[in-house]
């Protein structure tokens, strides 16, 4: 399922986990105005083991471990790229998002606009998405949607180690704010990732994953591996194409379209509570640009309104997964 | 403390024999300043906890079996299963919520003694805060509401010397974190968080003045963690000398001891009160690992006071699944 984007490459292998902290310790070489910032991501190398030994490599000014005080550090962060620095702050948990959401959408979102475009806005905030592992609502959410919705705030999300790689780094070179959602539960998968040290992704690209005529899945994270899984189970049956949506915002809306050009049927999975969701958008997004080509009503996959409970009897009933991705398929198909 | 202890030792090797799911942070070393804090309280006092929360659980008077229910994620957990060990609430004992994020207890606390105020009740709340927790700034409104309206309630960090793998002189800039109650005009009590009597009369003075609408105080507990942050932290911040240091002050040693010297316990004595809590803590694993799991459609419940159509739907479609169908409609 290599993408055309690696056709002409040279490729290493590598987890998301570590394509993520590999860009960063690239960037962190390339240019001299990049830090890090956030809890933990120092000494302790990550709650989630992303920062890894980059604290070890580029010493506390350039990994700077903070307080717990998201507020600051996603204002801090706004501060410092207001006035020529290139931050990447680490949210860890999305849920955080509430204590920090203040400096999020009306200064680091706003900031440019209001201030006449007079000044750039270059930082970059990564945070850990969703549920799995049984951490009970306050640390298992799929906070997206908010960031995506909010105008001035770019958010990406990637499925693959290689949407990471070329993401992030767009992300921390871009001269806008960008969100950088990870999945936690698949920060142990691994694909081929160029070894180009140059190599991005464009913000506001998605990749047909796997090519078929008969259904258009465009899914996010977590969901991109289940629906390639469900699409290969499927294979001789129905023809399923899989689209790595990998930008929340900007969105690629002609490479929907032109999937469902194709197929005339489309399922929209991803970990966003379901109403109002991002799923929502790719939905309005076709019936806008596509709705003579659909053959059936368009299906979304997602979490049903609820938190994220902690029992695993629960946590597994509200998370989507590759059964409801196969059941929504076979709906439509 | 010795329940606390023992709940908590064996939560932790539960959790590292994969039965537990999710994170457990626990308590250990901390005993003296929830058991000491709680001790200080009438029954009908309003705590909130911490993602550290089992040991104030099981000083505030709830139980054990309920408590490890919860941890194991089952349906009569306290919270049926929802919460899990960092969300373990229970408001029959006045008990509103250990707390996944970090300084979110403080303005739930000033919130139920703004409320105990205008109702006139007899009673106070008590916020425990972690050292880290200091430098959230809705920890700040919390305090200087509750100062500005002299609100019953008291906050009690619990400074066990670290956030996470962050050392506290690494957070915050103020020598003793009770210095802060200066720039609110109350007073900072910095008392030895291992010492269960320190703690107790701390609070006690605390909660008189709360009582007598003298307003908040501040109280600043020194304590240590002897486990890591989470069960499974590599503890790369610390070396194991400092933790045996801390060790050879345990909270529980030191207070049997004593009272062992003031012939107020016996060594037999405590050798029951060990072997009876061991048992009680067994019975309570035995208990949670039977207990029922919620089923699926649980999960849809608690959401809302009233019923929401849009969950119904999914609930609908849950049971569908659930009988081998599929949702949606034909075509
Ligand atoms: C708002 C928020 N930020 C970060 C975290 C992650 N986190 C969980 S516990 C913790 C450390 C808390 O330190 P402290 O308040 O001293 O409590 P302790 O763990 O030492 O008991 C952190 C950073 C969180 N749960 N919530
Ligand atoms: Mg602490």
């Amino acid at each position: 399922m290599a993408s055309a984007e690696l056709e002409s490459q040279e490729t290493e292998t590598m987890t998301i986990r570590e394509a993520i902290r590999e860009t960063m310790r690239e960037e962190l070489n390339r240019d001299d105005d990049v830090f890090l910032i956030g809890e933990d991501i120092g000494v302790m190398e990550g709650v989630l083991d992303v920062t890894g030994d980059l604290y070890h490599d580029f010493g506390p000014e350039r990994v700077r471990d903070t307080p717990i005080s998201e507020a600051g550090i996603i204002g801090a962060a706004t501060g410092a790229a207001a006035t020529g620095s290139r931050p990447v702050a680490e949210l860890m948990f999305s849920d955080f998002i509430g204590v920090a959401m203040e400096q999020t959408m009306n200064q680091m979102a706003k900031m440019r606009y209001m201030f006449g475009g007079k000044i750039e806005m270059p930082v970059t905030v990564r945070a850990t998405e969703g549920g799995g592992m049984g951490a009970a609502s306050q640390h298992s959410g799929t906070v997206h949607t908010m960031i995506a919705h909010f105008p001035g705030l770019m958010a990406v999300a990637p499925g693959t180690p290689e949407a990471a790689k070329g993401l992030l780094r767009s992300a921390i070179r871009s001269d806008d704010p960008v969100f950088f959602f990870e999945n936690k539960m698949i920060y142990e998968q691994s694909g081929e990732v160029p070894v180009d040290e140059d190599f991005t992704i464009p913000l506001g690209e998605a990749n047909v994953e796997r090519e078929g005529d008969d259904v258009t899945v465009v899914a996010t994270q977590r969901l991109v591996g289940e629906s390639l899984t469900v699409a290969d189970e499927l294979d001789g049956d129905i023809d399923v194409e899989v689209i790595d949506l990998r930008s929340l915002y900007p969105l690629d809306t002609d490479t929907i379209v032109e999937s469902l050009d194709k197929t005339g049927r489309m399922v929209v999975a991803g970990e966003s509570p379901l109403s109002y969701g991002a799923q929502a958008e790719v939905v309005s997004r076709a019936v806008e640009n596509a709705f003579y080509s659909l053959d059936a009503p368009i299906q979304r996959v997602g979490v049903p309104d609820t938190h994220i409970p902690f029992g695993p009897s629960l946590e597994s009933e509200v998370l989507p997964d590759a059964d409801d991705v196969r059941n929504a398929i076979e709906r439509i198909a | 403390m010795l329940t606390i202890r023992e709940f908590d030792t064996r939560a932790g090797e539960r959790f590292a024999d994969g039965e537990i799911p999710g994170f457990v942070h626990l308590y250990v070393g901390e005993e003296a300043v929830g058991v000491g804090a709680c001790a200080a309280l009438e029954e009908d006092d309003y705590i909130t906890s911490t993602h550290r929360g089992h040991g104030h659980c099981i000083a505030k008077g709830l139980d054990p079996k309920l408590m490890m229910s919860e941890i194991y994620g089952k349906r009569d957990g306290y919270c049926n299963g929802k919460g899990g060990s960092m969300h373990i609430a229970d408001v029959d004992s006045e008990m509103l919520g250990a707390n996944g994020i970090v300084g979110a207890g403080p303005p739930l606390g000033t919130g139920a003694a703004l409320s105990i105020s205008q109702k006139g009740e007899d009673r106070i709340a008590l916020s425990f805060l972690g050292d880290g927790a200091v430098a959230q700034g809705q920890v700040h409104e919390a305090v200087n509401l509750a100062s500005t309206w002299d609100l019953p309630v008291v906050f009690l960090i619990e400074n066990n010397q670290y956030g996470e793998g962050t050392a506290v002189s690494d957070q915050h800039n103020a020598k003793n974190l009770s210095d802060t109650a200066a720039a609110y005009d109350i007073p900072g009590i910095n008392v030895d968080g291992m010492d269960i009597t320190a703690v107790n009369e701390a609070v006690t003075e605390a909660r008189k003045r709360a009582r007598n609408g003298e307003g908040p105080t501040l109280i600043e507990a020194e304590t240590y963690r002897f486990h890591g942050h989470f069960e499974g932290d590599q503890e790369l911040y610390r070396d194991e000398e400092e933790v045996e240091d801390w060790r050879k002050r345990d909270p529980i040693d030191t207070f049997s001891e004593r009272l062992i010297e003031r012939d107020e316990l016996s060594e037999e004595e405590l050798g029951e009160m060990r072997e009876d809590i061991e048992m009680e803590i067994e019975d309570a694993i035995e208990y949670a690992k039977n207990a029922d799991d919620p089923t699926p459609d649980e999960a849809y419940e608690d959401m809302f006071s009233q019923r929401v159509p849009d969950i119904d739907l999914f609930v609908e479609q849950a049971n569908a699944r659930a009988d081998g169908g599929t949702r949606g409609g034909e075509f």
